[in-house]
């Protein structure tokens, strides 16, 4: 098992978010072994895996949802509580009825307080930042719509606002271009990417294809056989780092501008560059 | 309990049974286990109605069950099914007790409408009730195939030109039609057990239609002969023998169908 | 101007004590049965609240056995079942729908069983109707505060979790993930629920309770978007139906038949039919797709 260790944070401040030697088996099978990293403030941090390869199982230890067999998690230097405080979370879908009485706006208000307890007030001040943060997600079109009549990516923003309009210094998102077409799901990274820099939050999000988080992303966090390998996107996105990783030979191609990975083994070295003919087609150059 | 004013019951309980696992079949097949739910209450209310003008019966069951499956059907497209599925039923069941309410014999006529009654056919209803038999058996003899297709691919058969608003409707009427014949027998809280539970048992221990449709009815006239003798023995209501059989029937089956990883 | 009063208001109706017993107790049981529809309608549980009707059905006949109020056999069923059915998981799922309603198609039979002992037994006539149908006009003595008690219960019980009501109904995991015990919740919910059907059936009757339990709200969510607005709209709805139902079926007294009456749950669920209908014709802004309608066959 390679890991890449983490770099030292910067002095005097601690990790958003520090995993060591979180390990689970389930079934007989090892999902997480010994899985280590952190996340600096402000950090956009993708955590890439195939289905199944404990993407959503350590992101559920991260939010406190799960334990680990073995292991510690770290939210701003504090041991993990039974509610982790600071950590936003967007689930990769929700099931509510079309005409469920709740409207988007009134999701995001939850977001402040929806775990206590007792009737709420009429606040000008909540509203206010209600608005504010649809119109960060760019979701005032929809505000006053019922959730349930949402596509897939106008709820994904108002799941974002509702985890972020609490100022929490850790976001959490589970596969959330898995259900969207390619369009929506780069509006949603780009959205992410920007209102977690202006608040200051680090971001981990989980998907199985790399290519779309490469323009926002400042690390990666790779997944496989219940592995991992973390570091910058270089660091990390190799045939040679990838092969250690999945015991099994992988290509990394780059093919203009985006990454591809693909089991066997290369043709040549560790990338292939791609050159445009004159004809516009693609040729293989060593 | 074979006395001649006991033949007439024998004879219509072991034609509704048949009818109703044939239609059963097919009600589990499309899951409309709310339809079968709403039908026979709209059976009630329209038993109730007919008893206080003094029609026959059967003729009122006929009508309301008729009027009430259509009705069913065109709601249900627009709204909440459930909300539908509760207010149709409160309705039918409010008008069959407004009905009743009017008439001397208020408690009990509600009670043997809603839990059955084994006495109290006479051989009228006999013929009546096996023509309306024949005519839904020949339905569903007709329009099986279709039927079966838009059960079970509604897409596919739709591109095949089965128009699935009509064999809706059409499938209504035959529940309407079993609920007419086995409501006055059964109860029509209880006309439900008789059509979903020996449909259901069935399929969990068959794997194709033919067997399937056979064991169903075979369970359902079980359940009925069952139910009549129990009934005229210990003057217990049947609806308490079918609704206790179909469960043990359905339970049963489940666990032979785990034993024997069917 | 008089004359049109008497009309509407048959003499006595202001001053007849089961009419304000009738009143009192219908409101009450309106509103909490309206505004738990409303959530029951958010969490999709409708058919919890079918099933503990028909387990209620069970516990009010057999009530009378014991020779006990039909209340009090109703709550019992709601708190037990209600409990129950929480640990089985509560969530309609298509599968479960053949088999559950099997188990409760036995459940009636055994209430029919028990309504018969009622009837031959303790020769006490019109329990039938007085279970399956309510009794609003035989309210009695106790039942009245007991039914206002658990309504203040229940109600007081939605205000505090209101929020957290709202949050694991959209999902269990953002829930959860901010602190919310979901399974305390979950079974907080259901015996509420419980009580609330157990009212609801005291003044319509077990087969009539759903329709009081999800009809309003029913009504209410095609008229608004509001949480708030949705459950204030539905108890708006629910208790106008119970007061206009108890005042035709006073007046009823007078109709043909002279002298019988007619039963006062029939206009209740009359009346709420009727909004139901009503409430249909509002357009809606952005159609919710009815993907129910669609997906079940008919």
């Amino acid at each position: 098992m390679t890991t890449t260790h983490p770099e030292p944070a910067p002095s005097g401040s601690e990790p958003v978010l520090a995993l060591d030697g979180i390990s689970v088996r389930l079934g007989g099978h090892q999902i997480l072994d010994h899985v280590a990293f952190a996340l600096d403030a402000g950090e956009f941090t993708g955590l890439i895996g195939s289905n199944g390869a404990g993407k959503t199982t350590l992101l559920r230890i991260v939010m406190g949802l799960r334990a680990a067999d073995s292991g510690t998690v770290r939210v701003g230097g504090r041991p993990l509580t039974r509610r982790a405080r600071g950590v936003g979370y967007v689930p990769q879908k929700i099931q509510i009825e079309p005409d469920a009485p709740l409207r988007a706006r009134d999701l995001v208000a939850l977001g402040l307080d929806g775990e206590r307890l007792g009737p709420r007030l009429p606040s000008r001040a909540r509203r206010d930042q209600v608005q504010q943060m649809l119109e960060a997600v760019d979701a005032t079109r929809f505000a006053d719509e019922r959730v349930g009549t949402l596509s897939g990516g106008e709820q994904q923003r108002i799941l974002i606002a509702h985890a972020l309009i609490a100022r929490p210094r850790l976001l959490l998102m589970d596969e959330p271009l898995a259900n969207l077409d390619l369009r929506s799901g780069q509006e949603i990274v780009e959205l992410t990417s920007r209102v977690a820099k202006e608040q200051g939050v680090a971001v981990l999000l989980s998907a199985h294809d790399i290519n779309p988080l490469l323009p926002v992303m400042d690390k990666v966090v790779y997944l496989a056989g219940g592995r991992c390998a973390h570091g910058s996107t270089d660091q990390v996105v190799r045939s040679d780092v990838l092969t250690r990783l999945y015991r099994h030979p992988i290509s990394v191609l780059r093919v203009d501008g985006r990454i591809l990975v693909v089991a066997g083994a290369a043709v040549t070295a560790d990338t292939v560059e791609t050159v445009a003919d004159d004809d516009g087609s693609l040729a293989v150059q060593a | 309990m074979f006395e001649p004013f006991m033949q007439a019951t024998w004879i219509t309980a072991s034609i509704i049974a048949v009818v109703a696992a044939l239609v059963g079949f097919f009600v589990v097949l499309r899951g409309a286990t709310f339809t079968a739910h709403a039908v026979p209450n709209a059976a009630f209310a329209g038993a109730a109605g007919a008893s206080l003008i003094g029609v026959s019966s059967l003729a009122g069951l006929g009508i309301f069950s008729l009027g009430g499956a259509l009705l069913i059907g065109l709601l249900s497209r627009r709204g909440r099914h459930d909300a539908v599925t509760a207010l149709i039923v409160g309705l039918m069941l409010g008008l069959g007790a407004l009905f009743l309410s009017w008439s001397t014999e208020y408690a009990p006529e509600i009670y043997s409408l809603l839990f059955g009654e084994v006495l109290g056919l006479s051989s009228n209803d006999v013929t009546t009730t096996a023509i309306l038999a024949l005519v839904c058996i020949a339905v569903l003899a007709c329009i099986y195939r279709p039927l079966m297709l838009s059960s079970t691919l509604p897409e596919v058969a739709e591109a095949r030109g089965i128009p699935a608003l009509r064999i809706d409707l059409l499938f209504l009427a035959l529940v309407a039609l079993a609920s007419t014949t086995a409501v006055p027998v059964v109860g029509a809280l209880l006309m439900f057990s008789l059509m979903i539970g020996p449909p259901a048992a069935a399929r969990a221990v068959t794997t194709h239609p033919a067997p399937a449709i056979c064991l169903a009815v075979v369970l359902a006239l079980a359940t009925v002969w069952i139910a009549i003798a129990a009934s005229y023995q210990t003057n217990w209501p049947i609806g308490f023998f079918v609704g206790i059989g179909c469960a043990l029937w359905y339970v049963l089956a489940r666990a032979i169908a785990k034993l024997c990883h069917l | 101007m008089g004359g049109t009063l008497s009309a509407v208001f048959e003499p006595g109706f202001f001053t007849s004590a089961p009419v304000h017993a009738a009143l009192l107790t219908g409101a009450v049981v309106a509103l909490i049965s309206s505004t738990v529809g409303v959530f029951t309608v958010l969490r999709s549980q409708s058919f919890a609240g079918h099933s503990l009707a028909d387990l209620g059905t069970l516990g009010g006949s057999g009530a009378f056995l014991l020779g006990v109020g039909p209340l009090w056999g109703f709550i019992a069923a709601g708190m037990v079942v209600g409990g129950a059915m929480d640990l089985a998981g509560t969530q309609r799922r298509n599968s479960r729908d053949v088999a559950t309603g099997i188990i409760l198609g036995a459940v009636l039979g055994l209430s029919a069983l028990l309504l018969y002992f009622d009837t031959t037994e303790s020769s006490t006539t019109g329990v039938t109707v007085t279970v399956l149908f309510g009794s609003l006009f035989a309210v009695s003595g106790y039942t009245v505060p007991a039914a206002v008690a658990f309504t203040a219960l229940g109600l007081a019980t939605l205000v505090l979790c209101y929020r957290p009501l709202l949050l694991s109904s959209v999902s269990t995991d953002l829930a959860a993930a901010r602190g919310i015990r979901v399974r305390l919740l979950g079974l907080t919910f259901m015996l509420v629920m419980g009580v609330t059907v157990a009212l609801s059936s005291l003044i319509v009757g077990t087969i009539l309770s759903p329709a009081l339990l999800i009809g309003p709200a029913a009504a209410a969510l095609r008229l608004t978007r509001r949480p708030l607005a949705a459950m204030g709209t539905a108890a708006a709805l629910g208790v106008a139906a119970t007061w206009l139902g108890v005042l035709l079926a006073y007046d009823s007294y007078h109709w043909k038949p002279v002298g019988s009456g007619w039963p006062v749950s029939f206009f209740i669920i009359g009346l709420i039919f009727i909004a139901y209908m009503l409430s249909g014709l509002r357009k809606p802004g952005r159609t919710p797709t009815t993907a129910d309608a669609a997906s079940e066959a008919v």
